[in-house]
């Protein structure tokens, strides 16, 4: 037990602690949660709602740095699939069929960036560059350049609605959070994984098929954007090609980072990326309640992503080791 | 080489235009930034509009977001020789020469909606709404429909740094600062769209003691408004009740909200920019009448009164 | 030796390194002269890399100092050490192969003119440096291109520049064929008489022999001595690195020939530019020991067995017919392959020793039949202890290992799918004495129970040790099968070397 508690101490935990501290002298009020019509309020869950999709995107991204990857594609994707889901159910059909459709679309992406990496062997950056580039092209296609607004309340309870007093989108992302780890670290996926981003060269002769685990990290990926791009355009009602996750694939790529996961491939952590998303996000609710003029948002986030990762440098950890 | 190759086309383009000469009225150029929003796409279809209604051949072009491509349509209208260009700049520099070639020619140059950074006398005119008034008109509102309660406001700008968060906003602030009984108590960037309209409101909320404190919400624009809508309403609020609105653009859907009492109030940023635009053309090649340097459209306030469900449908038509 | 009344060039006094819990050196005293070549010996594991790397900048000592020219340094990095005159050949070679061979060999110290590079000379000074160590190769070509032993010589020609005082190589020879060998000697011996130190790290006792003045030895971080080679035989050699004798089980294999069923059938299995169609059988419980030049078309034979490389004309049989697009059908077909570039196509550095080990079985086994914790643990350590394989944990990453205990490593991956075939691609490169008979009496094991060996290397005592028959290569093809009497390293020299057998 006392080894578990210890195991919670990491650089990651105590960074969020530190941002929710800080918010909470900045905005007294940041700690307080109530019940209300069936669910909990206050900024803390805000932040586990707003931080949603980028931990849904950053439990996608994990797996494809762990190859040695990255996917740059996932904030595209997210406008593709709230694009297929809006104008699905805007032009009759169910739920059940709208989001199995767009699920699809993001799973087709993913299989596209992950036939460029894994069969054609071109750079995870310059592959996923592709629908990064093109797939607001293509919302915008399947929008016809307007937001397409809906009022399918079943869609809709996707983004906003609540089970167990909690909003959706936590526990969709609390959800995959808790399967990808399972799946990943009870069967050999993980392993085999870490083993393609160490060494691809000695993956292929040690037997491993790097090429299927390539594609199929891109395919979830891809999948991951798809669920992030439903939850945010449900939240807004509506399908906003143009900036529907706009800039996202880098929250989720700092996130990875935040969470320990080197961008040269190898050993990752899911959990850990999740707190990472958690932790930009407590930032940007920080900045949000702090009123602060709007012109330092960046350059707050900014110090505070470099005090992190400077915290979480080797340097850094070889001098905790000796003091 | 390069005159020559410019001779080889004027000479091809002289056979089309003899019979584009035939057909009565004017020829324009068109050259529009791409489709980025809906209000783009609505400007887009009100000139073609405009155009048909007054027998105008418009040549349309659509340059993606480059400049480079724009500065193509334009050689490309020079070179078949229209009698004047519309242009929706992309960005503000790096015009001067292709603005030129156009004068060189003879050909009457109309910036639509944005300006530039260029001498003056190499446009004919420009055709823009005013910011600052935008802003101010949506305060003036504000300030007479509350009266002389104290009135908390929280206002969700633009982007930081773009010139209508910037002009929006000082027309707000400069208009209500004369107004004792009103505070901008909080003021964010919403960064002009809906998810990051609903994430801020939603801060604002928390930050005001549950939104009790809040007697107004300003935003730079609509889509951010139809965010905060939706925040208010996520959190047992009324807006358009309990809470003011009142934004700017005039797109459908604070039409549709206005319609349902979820919004109060919008001023217009109009697309018929060309509306203006022909008419100034068509008096300056009648009989020379040269128009105002900046042309100014109207910034048109809408309410719950101005038949907001006629509007949204009227809207969605223009491609919004 | 050299300089006998000189003051030492470079010393290090008291040198100790802990590595966690585990103290990889211990007060380590040495002394190097000017114009002598000193080799530096000892098991795998004994910390002979940490020695130099703690001389050259790349470690801090722990304890200890060092001392140049008679006042105390402290190098910071590899870099200051170079300024100073040290030149090092690190063992896990670092150079940019995606730079070009010159650019490599000058990096950070390109010759300008008018304060741009001046390509044109460096072009001309790399080809003329090569060239003394009989190199003749397209020298703006990228470095990734050329063979291991290339590299490994442009390694050793930049640390030569370099080095002005020291010159310090950690087993440079591990991967350079005997002409190769013999022209590094060459330019040891010119800078010996220029008044150069040499630290030379090996497990060839020949060479040493050849070419050190004297020896330091080592055992598990400790000094053990540093002596003459003068006075010393192998044995003595061996002893001080082992602590007892070994005996070199030199059983020659006459009698365990082709007896068992066969195993294995390459029947014209080729591919163009690489290796020509060539004919192979293997049968259970035989090793058939390849020998050939690095570059005769030893290792591409190998990648084309297990599907490395894919063979456009031929057939394999295996239990059935078997047709390779990848090596996991290799292995799914109870093929096993440890290669001959063990950093680059071997080992997974960051993963634990543990991981390293199971993987290949684990890669078999497929996504969804984990092996457990407890299994992994016990197959791991079950293999580490077979093979001595000495990691102060299994949980630590492979890449801390040394060398030769990389090597076991691999080893024991394939050794833990329990393979039908087995092929080794040099097994016994870097590994040192004691794990080499070790090597050599695994192999035995192994085809005592029955599997079948195909075991690449370029020692022709090792190879004449275990195999049952010897075919070698030359020019990409296969020139000779040698069987029973013929298996005797005179005869395989002169088939590689082409002559008539007398
Ligand atoms: N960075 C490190 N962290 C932890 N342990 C290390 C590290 N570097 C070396 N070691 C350990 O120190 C010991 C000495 O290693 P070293 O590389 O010096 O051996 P070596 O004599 O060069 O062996 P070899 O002949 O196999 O190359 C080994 O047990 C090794 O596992
Ligand atoms: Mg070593």
């Amino acid at each position: 037990m006392k080894l578990r508690v210890q195991r919670l101490i990491t650089p990651q935990t105590i960074a969020l602690v530190a941002v929710l501290l800080f918010n909470w002298l900045l905005f007294p009020g940041f700690f307080s949660v109530e019940w209300k019509d069936g669910r909990l309020f206050g900024s803390l869950i805000d932040v586990l709602n707003r931080g949603a999709p980028v931990a849904i995107l950053a439990i996608g991204m994990t797996m494809v740095i762990a190859t040695k990857g990255v996917d740059l594609s996932v904030g595209a994707v997210m406008a593709i699939a709230g694009a297929v889901a809006a104008t699905g159910v805007e032009s009759g059909l169910t739920v059940w069929q709208a989001v199995p459709l767009a699920l699809v679309a993001g799973l087709l992406c993913g299989l596209w960036n992950g036939v460029l990496v894994a069969v054609l062997d071109i750079q995870p950056i310059i592959a996923t560059l592709v629908i990064m580039v093109a797939g607001r092209g293509i919302a915008q296609l399947i929008t016809q350049g307007f937001i397409v607004t809906f009022n399918d309340p079943s869609l809709i309870y996707i983004g906003t609605g609540s089970a167990l007093g909690l909003p959706m989108p936590v526990l969709i992302a609390v959800a995959l959070l808790i399967l990808t780890t399972l799946i990943v670290r009870r069967t050999a996926l993980g392993l085999l994984v870490e083993a393609v981003g160490v060494n691809r060269s000695a993956a292929r002769f040690a037997g491993i098929s790097a090429m299927s685990l390539l594609i199929l990290v891109y395919v979830f990926s891809g999948f991951c954007a798809a669920v992030a791009g439903i939850i945010v355009a449900a939240d807004i009602h509506g399908a906003d090609a143009n900036n529907a996750g706009l800039w996202l694939e880098l929250d989720a790529i700092l996130a990875v980072v935040i969470g320990g996961t080197s961008l040269l491939g190898g050993r990752f952590s899911i959990p850990m990326a999740v707190l990472g998303a958690m932790i930009i996000q407590a930032m940007n609710t920080g900045i949000l309640v702090s009123g602060f003029p709007p012109q330092f948002n960046l350059i707050v986030k900014a110090g505070i992503i470099i005090a992190i990762l400077v915290l979480q440098s080797p340097v850094a950890s070889r001098l905790f080791k000796r003091a | 080489m390069k005159t020559f190759k410019k001779l080889a086309l004027a000479a091809g383009i002289g056979a089309l235009l003899s019979t584009t000469a035939m057909a009565d009225g004017l020829v324009v150029g068109f050259s529009q930034i791409g489709s980025e929003s809906g209000w783009r796409a609505a400007e887009t279809s009100v000139t073609k509009q405009e155009a048909e209604k007054r027998g105008v051949d418009l040549k349309f072009a659509d340059a993606q977001q480059k400049q480079e491509n724009q500065i193509k349509a334009l050689r490309g209208f020079i070179a078949q020789g229209v009698d004047a260009i519309l242009i929706a700049p992309v960005v503000a520099t790096g015009w001067d020469e292709v603005l030129g070639e156009a004068k060189d020619a003879g050909i009457p140059v109309v910036l639509l909606d944005r300006g530039i950074d260029a001498s003056q006398d190499l446009y004919l005119t420009s055709v823009a709404s005013d910011q600052v008034k935008e802003g101010a008109v949506a305060a003036q509102w504000l300030v007479d429909t509350v009266g002389d309660k104290p009135c908390t406001i929280v206002e969700l700008e633009g982007t930081v740094g773009s010139s209508p968060a910037i002009n929006r906003k000082k027309g707000f602030d400069d208009t209500i600062a004369a107004h004792a009984n009103f505070t901008i108590s909080r003021s964010q960037t919403g960064e002009f769209t809906r998810s990051k309209g609903k994430e801020v409101m939603e801060g604002f909320i928390k930050a005001e003691d549950g939104g009790k404190n809040i007697c107004a919400v300003y935003a730079h624009n609509d889509d951010m408004m139809v965010g905060a809508i939706q925040a208010m309403k996520d959190a047992g609020l009324k807006p358009g009740t309990d809470i003011l609105t009142v934004s700017i653009d005039a797109v459908p859907d604070i039409f549709s909200a206005m319609a349902a009492g979820d919004a109060n109030a919008t001023v217009e940023l109009t697309p018929n920019m060309a509306g203006p635009a022909f008419d100034a053309l068509e008096a300056f090649l009648k009989d020379g009448t040269v128009p105002e340097k900046f042309i100014i459209t109207e910034s048109k306030l809408y309410t719950q009164a101005d038949d907001p469900a006629g509007e949204a449908e009227r809207r969605k038509s223009l491609g919004y | 030796m050299g300089g006998i009344s000189m003051e030492p060039m470079l010393q290090g006094r008291g040198l100790g390194k802990v590595f966690g819990a585990h103290q990889a050196l211990a007060g380590v005293d040495i002394d190097l002269f000017p114009g002598e070549v000193h080799a530096l010996l000892g098991e795998n594991g004994a910390g002979k890399s940490t020695l130099i790397k703690i001389l050259t900048g790349a470690y801090q000592p722990d304890s200890g100092a060092v001392v140049l020219e008679g006042a105390e340094v402290a190098f910071r990095d590899p870099l200051q050490a170079q300024a100073a005159g040290i030149g090092t050949v690190y063992q896990e070679v670092n150079l940019v192969p995606n730079l070009s061979v010159a650019e490599n060999l000058y990096l950070g110290h390109q010759p300008m003119r008018w304060g741009m590079l001046n390509k044109r000379a460096m072009h001309d000074g790399a080809r003329e440096i090569l060239a003394g160590y009989g190199l003749e190769i397209d020298v703006r070509a990228e470095l990734g291109s050329f063979s291991v032993a290339v590299q490994q010589i442009v390694a050793i020609a930049r640390a030569v520049k370099l080095s002005g005082k020291v010159l310090v190589l950690d087993e440079p020879t591990a991967s350079l064929d005997r002409a190769e060998v013999e022209s590094l000697f060459e330019v040891i011996a010119k800078l010996k008489a220029r008044g150069l130190a040499v630290v030379f790290i090996t497990h060839f006792l020949d060479q040493v022999f050849a070419i050190a003045d004297r020896v330091t030895v080592l055992r598990n971080g400790k000094l053990v001595s540093t002596q003459a080679i003068s006075g010393l035989s192998r044995t003595d050699v061996v002893r001080m690195m082992l602590g007892k004798d070994v005996v070199f089980a030199h059983s020659p294999v006459t009698e365990i020939g082709a007896s068992g069923p066969a195993l294995a059938e390459f029947k014209g299995l080729g591919r163009k530019g690489s290796v020509a169609p060539f004919d192979l059988t293997l049968h259970q419980g035989e090793v058939v020991g390849v020998a050939g030049l690095l570059g005769s078309g030893r290792t591409e034979m190998a990648r084309l067995m297990f599907g490395v490389d894919l063979a456009d004309t031929g057939s394999i049989s295996l239990g059935g017919p078997l047709t390779l697009r990848s090596p996991r059908q290799a292995v799914a077909a109870g093929m096993g392959f440890c290669p001959e570039d063990r950093k680059v196509d071997g080992i997974f550095g960051e993963l634990s020793v543990r991981e390293n080990i199971v993987i290949a079985l684990q890669a078999k086994l497929g996504w969804f039949k984990a092996l457990s914790r407890d299994e992994q643990d016990d197959i791991a350590g079950r293999f580490a202890e077979a093979l001595d394989i000495r990691a102060a944990d299994h949980n630590m990453p492979v890449k801390l290992l040394s060398g030769g205990n990389q090597q076991k490593v691999i080893l024991a991956r394939w050794m833990a799918i329990d393979p039908k075939l087995l092929i080794l691609d040099e097994p016994t490169r870097g590994i040192d004495v004691g794990a080499h008979a070790e090597i050599v009496r695994t192999i035995n094991r192994l085809r005592e129970d029955g599997l079948a060996l195909l075991v690449i290397s370029s020692e022709l005592d090792e190879v004449v040790a275990y195999s049952s028959r010897v075919v070698v290569m030359r020019d990409r093809a296969m020139v000779a099968e040698l069987k029973g009497a013929d298996i005797a390293p005179q005869v395989i020299v002169q088939a590689i070397a082409a002559q008539e057998a007398p």
